[in-house]
């Protein structure tokens, strides 16, 4: 055929059967900017490789020129969909390093909020498979809880999303009596809602076949590829870094982990699921704690350091020491500790650790984020090889990955 | 077993390499401690098959930029955590920056992969033996390492920002 | 049994919440200005062309970070923009009417932006979501591009971090009043194929 004959093809590419897909970064259904290249024959993934670094913002470099409350906005922005997390987690690492101890009613209350931020990710990571596997409606019918979620956080801090929530030793402001009675609402509606959820997917034919045995990964693999949080417990292995090395009085609380067995993403969304139970569960234990402080110590929402937290306003205007320290903590005059501390909060998606050599300046010399999703990702390859093509889908959906805490 | 305290795993491992390992300290809870760049993975290994130690997970690996040691001026981070007795600990290896050669620690951990990429898109450390050592979260395109101290943080080449605006 | 909810700001608004009357709940459009008869009704091509355009602008969401997660709330049930028309999200470019770009972009991502913008068909709007998107926002690094603007032109800024739904449902609004208000020759003119050269776009 003369015609075709200046088509170059490329080497072997006559005889190769497979073909080279690309998965690229801007993705349906909003899962997040990463881009895999799949090889594929016909219809089954033989390969895969993975690129990220599509939303790089370079949290590293600015966490260096920032003094610690003003990381608090870029910790948000890591785990986007359970930003508490990762801003309580920040701030239990300052307080680590600055050797601050915090009243236990102010835990109970950062208990609440980590673990409604817990249940807001795993109620979009589950929605979201169900949105991969063809089911639509349930991810409409829960997303009305997360407005409920996004209230409770409103009424605290101001912001719906990215919140901001904390400061370094406690609270901004003391919960008032609406942020309770909107908690009361969550409490009371939504373990009906995720039970309605459970009844459209959990049992439903379709979704069982299209998740069970998918994406399965053995426990020695999962921990060899650093995998923690929900994918490892699916796995089979009860890592949880609440129960390991309890923070914010999280010993005080009962609660069960659960546990899978295959790995794959069945027993992920099963585990996700029950999860959200027992948050429920802490949630209730840690609200009628908070209940049964009277009096003055109802009132205590921060602990007692004026030299790293914030005196109120009119403090500042009417008392001369009050306005020294407000001058002290803007200026970056504290004393800030010479160290290294590591410390890990149970994200939403595994292991956040937060790593911080501090050399006595305003700002710390060195802060590393330890990213769940950016370490476990990297096992992806193995989990869809010789799947087919929208099993491939659905494994990256039930790995909850989250595009902000990958690149960082 | 035996409780894992921070004198067993000091004892242990200068049993093992001597005055190799050095520069134990014990800082916010965590032992840590350092050892030359030839040693890592012999360390690592040791670390990950000795029954009574079992550091048998990677936590992090991430380096570390200190321009004024001479000759010691990048530090490679490895953490490691033993699941079962809940210890963690942190092992420093240091290189200088002419010749950041380290060895790399994928074949004893599958997550150090991606890690050791990322240390070295913002470090520039070369691990020998990496099965695939190039740039993951920065452009491919970079000819430098931004996490070094000397480089700045905001993008030079802008035109449209105003520095009497932004007080500088 | 009433429980007494002590408000910390006295509420204005939806006190007395009335029943729903579908007679006057359903909104109904008001018709362009024209002529009309027996069976007919005269009218401007393009306010005709415009009411079918405003209310069915179909959206690209290009969703990376965390306002795409205040995308998914409004186009949820609570903030549904279905009723603005856009029930259908294209994910394709060459299916979609409008660009929403929700996020950061990184230097890495300019070029997927700027390829999804080239395989867009005419007309086409962009909206930049968010103060990433519209600035750079709160990233002033070497690897985050400062405002998306910077590569392709862009009709309408939302500005927040993240911003509501409500302002979301705000800037589509104004992309409805640019599409109300834009004449049909207006893909064609000087003017505009100037402002695509000066972004490099042919």
């Amino acid at each position: 055929m003369a015609e075709l004959s200046n088509i170059k093809l490329p080497e072997g590419s006559l005889e190769k059967t497979t073909s080279t897909i690309n998965l690229g970064p801007t993705h349906p259904a909003t899962h997040g900017v990463f881009q895999n290249i799949l090889e594929i024959d016909g219809e089954k993934v033989l390969n895969a490789e993975s690129t990220v670094g599509y939303i790089h913002r370079a949290f590293e470099k600015i966490a260096e020129h920032r003094p610690l409350y003003q990381i608090t906005p870029l910790t948000d922005r890591l785990n986007y969909c359970s930003a508490p997390i990762n801003n309580m987690g920040w701030h239990l690492t300052c307080e680590k390093l600055l050797g601050i101890q915090t009243p236990k009613r102010v835990d109970y209350l950062r208990v609440i909020i980590m673990e409604l931020a817990r249940i807001a990710d795993h109620l979009i990571c589950n929605s979201i498979v169900g949105v991969d596997t063809g089911a639509l409606t349930p991810f409409t019918y829960i997303m009305q809880y997360r407005e409920l979620i996004y209230e409770i956080w409103e009424e605290v801090c101001g912001s719906r999303l990215t919140t901001n929530i904390g400061r370094i030793g406690g609270f901004e402001r003391n919960f008032n009596n609406i942020a309770f009675e909107k908690l009361e609402k969550f409490l009371h509606e939504y373990p009906k809602a995720l039970t309605e959820f459970e009844s459209l997917l959990t049992r439903n034919r379709i979704f069982m076949e299209r998740t069970q045995g998918v994406g399965p990964i053995s426990a020695e693999a999962a921990l060899s590829y650093g995998m923690t949080g929900p994918n490892l417990r699916a796995a089979g292995v009860d890592y949880d870094v609440r129960v390991h090395s309890p923070y914010s009085s999280y010993s005080d609380f009962q609660f069960h982990i659960p546990v899978g067995t295959t790995g794959d993403c069945y027993d992920r969304f099963l585990v996700r699921n029950d999860e959200m139970r027992e948050s429920l569960s802490i949630i209730r234990q840690a609200y009628q704690k908070v209940q049964e402080f009277k009096g003055a110590e109802a009132e205590v929402y921060h602990a007692d350091v004026p030299d790293y937290y914030l005196p109120p306003k009119q403090d500042v205007y009417t008392k001369m020491e009050a306005l020294i320290y407000h001058f002290k903590i803007i200026m970056g005059e504290v004393n800030m500790p010479v160290g290294e501390v590591y410390n890990a909060v149970e994200g939403a998606n595994g292991e956040l650790g937060f790593y911080v050599i501090s050399d006595g300046g305003r700002t710390p010399y060195r802060v590393h984020f330890r990213r769940p999703c950016f370490v476990y990702y990297q096992a992806f390859p193995e989990l869809v090889k010789n799947s087919m093509l929208s099993d491939a889908i659905i494994v990256l959906s039930s790995l909850n990955l989250i595009a902000g805490e990958m690149d960082a | 077993m035996a409780q894992l305290t921070s004198e067993l795993i000091q004892n242990k491992l200068q049993h093992k390499f001597g005055d190799q390992v050095t520069n134990f300290t014990v800082s916010y809870g965590m032992l840590t401690f350092e050892a030359p760049k030839e040693f890592n993975l012999k360390v690592l290994q040791f670390l990950f098959d000795d029954e009574e130690l079992m550091f048998r997970f990677l936590t992090d690996i991430t380096a570390v930029h200190y321009p004024e040691n001479a000759g010691k001026e990048l530090a490679v981070v490895y953490h490691l955590h033993n699941l079962v007795q809940n210890v963690r600990i942190r092992f420093k290896v240091f290189t200088s920056i002419q010749s950041p050669d380290v060895f790399t620690a994928t074949q004893l951990f599958n997550c150090a992969n991606w890690m050791e990429r990322e240390t070295y898109d913002f470090f520039g450390i070369n691990f020998v033996g990496h099965p695939n050592l190039k740039r993951i979260l920065n452009v491919d395109e970079m000819d430098y390492f931004p996490m070094r101290k000397e480089y700045p943080l905001e993008d030079q080449e802008r035109t449209d920002k105003d520095d009497e605006m932004f007080g500088r | 049994m009433k429980k007494e909810i002590f408000m910390a700001r006295p509420v204005r608004f939806n006190i007395h919440p009335k029943e729903a009357n579908l007679n006057s709940s359903v909104l109904i459009g008001e018709a362009p200005p024209g002529f009309e008869g027996e069976g007919f009704f005269t009218t401007k091509l393009s306010e005709l062309v415009a009411l079918g355009r405003r209310n069915s602008l179909w959206p690209l969401p290009f969703a990376t970070s965390c306002c795409g997660i205040e995308f998914m709330a409004t186009a949820a049930a609570h903030y549904d923009f279905a009723r603005f028309g856009s029930e259908r999200m294209a994910f394709t470019p060459r299916q979609c009417d409008m660009l929403m770009v929700m996020g950061t972009i990184a230097k890495k991502m300019a070029p997927v932006v700027r390829q999804v913008y080239l395989q867009m068909a005419e007309p086409r709007w962009v909206m930049a979501v968010g103060a990433c998107a519209c600035s750079g926002g709160i990233f002033d690094s070497y690897s985050v591009l400062q405002g998306i603007d910077q590569i392709i032109p862009v009709d309408v800024y939302v500005p927040g971090c993240p911003p509501r739904p409500e302002g979301i449902i705000e800037g589509i609004m104004r992309v409805q009043d640019l599409v109300d208000n834009e004449s049909v020759r207006r893909r064609n003119s000087d003017r505009y194929k100037a402002l695509l050269n000066s972004y490099g776009i042919q």
